[in-house]
C-alpha cells in the first residue's frame, strides 16, 4: 500500500476481548514491500523507485475496562525507503490510534455463540511528518475517526467473524500552496474522502491457538486517480483487496504471553502498491485489578 | 437487544454528525472581490507595446452610436439576461469579475500542472515525444516542463497586454460610454467604472487567450473554448459591456494574438527537444573539455529536457546579450571544489529536518505543477489583486514578470547545456533527494535563476515588498541544495543570473509609459 498502516494483531477487528482490568500490551514489527503498484487501474513498475518498503515498529495494547468493554491503542515508528531511483527515504512517528471494543450482546444460537461487537476509533498524527511525499511518506496526516458493526460467531472452535467500517477522514495541509488533482486547486488543504473497509475472517480459535485466514477490502469513497507516470497524491482513490492469515499462540509454560504472526498480500488494487506484508509481535497480559484472576474463564482471551 | 439497539444508534449518530461537516476547500483567490481599479490608467493607449508597431496596427471600427436602435437592442439583451438569472451566471459574474487577467493566468497555470508531466517510456527503453500534431495522442501534448511553461505564460502575457493597450487606444478614441452609463436604469452587478467600455478589455484578454493558448495547449481546446464563452456571457449579464464591446474587443485580442503566434512559431522553441546527434554532441563536448557530462539518473535513461531552449528568441534582448548574460564556468568536476559542494549537499539531505521539507516541498514545483514560473505568478497575482490595477496595468505587470521568466529560463538553459555539468547525485550516489531530480544539467539552477528574475521585477512593481521578493528567492534557491538537487554554486550565481535578466525588465518597466 502507499499508506502503511499498523493493522498487526488487529486487535481492534478480531472478536477478541480482554478481561476486566487485563493488560494486553507488547511490541509489533511490520515489513511490507512492493515493485508493482496500480497507476489508477494499470498495473505497472517504476524503474526509478524499484522496491518500496516500510517498516513499522509498534507499540500496541489493550485493556479490559470490563470484559464486555476493551480499550485499545497503537503507536508505531515507520520507516520507508525506495531500493532504486534518487528519492530520499522518510521516518518518523506517525499515528497515535485509540479504539473502544464494546461486546453488547451475547447469545447461544444453534450450537454456537454469536456476539455483536461495535467499535468506535480515533486515529490522529502524533508528528507532523509530510503527509505529500508519497509513496515515500509515513502516512497521510488525516485524523480519523473510525465506526465499525463487527458479528462473530464460533462453534466449537472454529469461528468466523465479518466486520463493516466507515472512516471518516479529516482534511490534510500541505507544504505547497497549489496542487493539481483533475483540476486545479489554490491551496494547501486537501480534500480527502473518506473510506469504508469490510473484513471477513474464519478459522480456528482455542485458548492456545487461533489460525485465521483474512480477507480486507478497503475502498475509498472519492478522489482521483494517479495520471498517467505522475506522482500518487494523498487524495487518491486508494482501494485494496487482501488476503492472508493471522496465527496465535500461547505457550501452556507461559499463559500470560502469547506469539502472534501473520502476512497479507494485496491481491487486487487501485492507486496502490501490491504489498507482500509479513508482521510479528509479542504479547503480555498483566493484571491491573485487585484480584489476581487468569485468563480461564473462556477462549477468548490475550 | 436493546444495546446492540443503543449501540448502532450511536455508531449511526456519529458517522451522520462526521459527514454533516463540509469538507470542501476554499481556493485563495475563490472570492476575490470584483476589479475595482483605482486608476483606470485612460492614457496606456500611449505605452509601449511589446510587438505592436503602434497601438492602432490593428484597425478596430467606430462603434455604433449609443442612441441607434442597434445599440439599444443590446442594451436590452443585457435586461433579458439579467431577469432570468440563475445562481450559477451569479457566479460566474463573481468568479469573472475579479480580474480578466488573473483569471486567464489561472486557467493557464491550471493547463500547465494538467499538462507537466514526463512521458512514460517505450518497451525498448526509448522515450516518446509528444506531437503537437496529435495533441491528445500519448503521450499527449504538450509536456508542459519547466521552460515550455515559462514560454507560455510569457507569450499569453505579453499577447494580452499588448492587445490592452490598442484596446485602451481605441477606447480613448471612440469614447462609447459603458451600457450601465448609457442606460441609467440598467442593473449592474460589477463596480462601475467611468472606462469607456468598447472595445471590452475583458475580451480583449480573452482573445488573446484563446488565440494563444490554441498555439500552446491545442488538445484543452474543448475548456479554453468553455471558458471563453462563460467569460463573454459573464461581461453582458453583469452589464459591464454589451454583445458589440466584446465582439470588438475579442476580435483585437485575437488580431494581436495572431502576432504573437506567427512570432512563437518561429522563435526556436519547436526544435527546442533537439536529437540524438545534439545529445551525443553536448557529452562529447564536455568530455572533450576534461569534465565528467551530465547523464540522466532516470531508468531508463531519459534525454535531456530540451537542450536547445537556450537558442530560443527572448522577449527582453537579442540572441547575443542572452550570451552575455551566460555566467563563467562551476568549478571543474575533478576539483577539490566540486568535491566540497558535493560534500555539503550529501551534508543537507542526511540532516533532512521536517523544516527542510518544507522548505523543499514548498518550492519544489515539481511534477504536475505548474512550475517555478507559475509559482511566482501565483506570488505575483495574489499580491496584485489588493492592489486595484486596471486590467492594462495587470497584464503589463504580469507580462513584465513572464518575458523575464521566460528569459531566465533561455538564459539558464543555454548555461546548463553550455558546461553540460552533472548533479550532485550523480557524482555521489548517496545523495538522495527530497524531491524529484530534474532531468537536465545542473549548474546553474532553474530555481535560482527563475526566482532572482522574478523577484527584481515584482521589487520594482511593488517596492514595499522588494524584502520580501528577496527572502522568497534566496529560499527557492536555497531549497534546492537542502534537496541535494544542487550546489551552493548552482544557486547562488543562479540567484544573480536572474537577476541580471530581471533588471532588462525592469529597464523596458521604466521606459515603457506605464510609469
Amino acid at each position: 500500500m502507499f499508506v502503511p498502516i499498523l493493522s498487526m494483531a488487529q486487535t481492534d477487528i478480531d472478536a477478541i476481548m480482554m478481561e476486566k482490568n487485563a493488560l494486553c500490551i507488547g511490541p509489533s514489527y511490520t515489513y511490507s514491500s512492493w515493485k508493482n503498484y496500480w497507476e489508477g487501474k494499470l498495473k505497472r513498475e517504476n524503474l526509478n523507485l524499484g522496491t518500496v518498503s516500510t517498516q513499522m515498529v509498534g507499540l500496541m495494547g489493550t485493556y479490559g475496562v470490563t470484559k464486555r468493554l476493551n480499550v485499545l491503542f497503537s503507536a508505531p515508528y515507520v520507516i520507508t525507503k525506495a531500493s532504486a531511483g534518487t528519492l530520499h527515504g522518510y521516518k518518523g512517528i506517525q499515528d497515535l490510534s485509540l479504539f473502544v471494543k464494546y461486546s453488547p450482546y451475547k447469545a447461544k444460537i444453534g450450537d454456537g455463540i454469536f456476539t455483536v461487537f461495535a467499535i468506535g476509533g480515533f486515529s490522529t498524527p502524533l508528528t507532523n511528518y509530510v503527509a505529500d511525499f508519497l509513496p515515500l511518506s509515513i502516512g497521510l496526516h488525516t485524523t480519523n475517526l473510525l465506526a465499525r458493526g463487527m458479528a462473530d460467531y464460533q462453534q466449537g472452535n472454529y469461528f468466523v467473524t465479518g466486520s463493516a467500517t466507515y472512516v471518516y477522514r479529516s482534511n490534510v495541509k500541505i507544504d505547497r500552496t497549489s496542487y493539481y488533482t483533475t483540476e486545479a486547486h489554490l491551496s494547501n488543504e486537501i480534500e480527502m474522502p473518506d473510506m469504508a473497509t469490510f473484513n471477513l475472517r474464519f478459522g480456528y480459535r482455542s485458548y492456545r491457538l487461533i489460525a485465521e485466514a483474512v480477507f480486507n477490502n478497503m475502498t475509498t469513497l472519492g478522489g482521483f486517480d494517479i495520471t498517467r507516470n505522475n506522482m500518487p497524491f494523498p487524495s487518491n482513490r486508494m482501494n485494496a483487496t487482501t488476503g492472508g492469515i493471522n496465527i496465535k499462540y500461547t505457550p501452556a509454560f507461559a499463559p500470560r504471553l502469547s506469539i502472534v504472526g501473520g502476512g497479507n498480500y494485496v491481491l487486487k488494487g487501485r492507486n496502490v502498491g501490491q504489498a507482500l506484508t509479513v508482521d510479528g509481535a509479542i504479547f503480555y497480559v498483566l493484571n491491573l485489578g485487585r484480584k489476581q484472576k487468569t485468563d480461564t474463564n473462556n477462549n477468548q482471551t490475550k | 437487544m436493546r444495546k446492540i439497539v443503543f449501540a448502532l444508534a450511536g455508531i449511526v449518530a456519529i458517522v451522520l454528525v462526521v459527514i454533516a461537516c463540509s469538507k470542501s476547500v476554499t481556493g485563495r483567490t475563490d472570492d476575490a472581490a470584483a476589479l475595482t481599479p483605482e486608476n483606470v490608467d485612460i492614457n496606456a493607449g500611449d505605452w509601449k507595446p511589446v510587438l505592436l508597431a503602434t497601438p492602432a496596427d490593428i484597425v478596430v471600427a467606430a462603434p455604433a452610436a449609443t442612441n441607434t436602435p442597434d445599440y439599444i437592442a443590446q442594451i436590452n439583451e443585457i435586461k433579458a439576461w439579467q431577469q432570468n438569472i440563475t445562481q450559477e451566471e451569479k457566479d460566474m459574474v463573481k468568479y469573472w469579475s475579479a480580474g480578466a487577467v488573473l483569471r486567464w493566468n489561472e486557467i493557464l497555470r491550471e493547463l500547465v500542472a494538467k499538462h507537466n508531466l514526463p512521458p512514460y517510456q517505450n518497451d525498448d527503453g526509448t522515450y516518446p515525444f509528444p506531437s503537437a500534431n496529435n495533441p491528445l495522442a500519448y503521450p499527449q501534448f504538450p509536456f508542459a516542463n519547466p521552460p515550455y511553461a515559462a514560454r507560455a505564460y510569457a507569450y499569453v502575457s505579453a499577447a494580452q497586454y499588448d492587445a490592452l493597450v490598442s484596446a485602451w487606444y481605441y477606447k480613448r478614441l471612440y469614447n462609447r460610454k459603458a451600457p450601465y452609463n448609457v442606460d441609467s436604469s440598467l442593473n449592474v452587478l460589477i463596480p462601475k467604472s467611468e472606462l469607456p467600455s468598447y472595445p471590452s478589455e475583458d475580451a480583449v484578454v480573452e482573445g488573446a487567450a484563446v488565440e494563444t493558448m490554441k498555439l500552446l495547449f491545442p488538445g484543452d481546446q474543448d475548456f479554453i473554448q468553455q471558458k471563453a464563452e462563460e467569460h463573454k456571457r459573464a461581461r453582458i449579464i453583469s452589464g459591464a459591456n454589451v454583445r458589440s464591446d466584446i465582439e470588438a474587443g475579442e476580435a483585437l485580442g485575437k488580431a494581436v494574438a495572431q502576432k504573437f503566434v506567427t512570432r512563437a512559431r518561429g522563435d526556436r522553441a519547436g526544435a527546442a527537444a533537439g536529437n540524438q546527434t545534439v545529445w551525443t554532441q553536448l557529452e562529447t563536448d564536455a568530455i572533450a573539455k576534461g569534465e565528467i557530462p551530465w547523464y540522466s539518473l532516470e531508468l531508463p535513461k531519459r534525454p535531456p529536457m530540451l537542450p536547445l531552449f537556450g537558442k530560443v528568441k527572448a522577449f527582453l534582448f537579442d540572441s547575443l546579450t542572452a550570451i552575455s548574460l551566460r555566467p563563467g564556468p562551476p568549478p571543474s568536476t575533478s576539483s577539490k571544489a566540486m568535491e566540497d559542494e558535493a560534500n555539503e549537499v550529501y551534508n543537507y539531505i542526511k540532516d533532512d529536518t521536517r523544516e527542510h521539507y518544507r522548505i523543499v516541498h514548498f518550492w519544489a514545483d515539481g511534477v504536475g505543477t505548474y512550475t517555478p514560473a507559475g509559482h511566482w505568478d501565483a506570488i505575483a497575482a495574489e499580491d496584485f489583486i489588493p492592489k486595484h490595477y486596471s486590467e492594462v496595468r495587470w497584464a503589463r505587470n504580469m507580462a513584465l514578470l513572464n518575458m523575464a521568466l521566460m528569459d531566465a529560463g533561455i538564459v539558464c538553459w543555454d548555461t546548463k547545456f553550455f558546461y553540460f555539468n552533472p548533479r550532485p547525485t550523480q557524482l555521489n550516489p548517496k545523495i538522495k533527494t527530497l524531491t524529484g531530480i530534474p532531468n537536465f544539467p545542473s549548474y546553474i539552477s532553474g530555481h535560482s535563476t527563475f526566482s532572482g528574475a522574478a523577484a527584481a521585477v515584482l521589487a520594482h512593481i511593488i517596492p514595499d515588498n522588494a524584502d520580501k521578493y528577496t527572502s522568497m528567492a534566496q529560499e527557492a534557491s536555497l531549497s534546492r541544495i537542502l534537496a541535494g538537487i544542487h550546489y551552493r554554486s548552482d544557486c547562488s550565481i543562479g540567484l544573480e543570473v536572474g537577476k541580471n535578466v530581471g533588471n532588462y525588465a525592469v529597464l523596458r518597466a521604466q521606459t515603457d509609459g506605464a510609469e
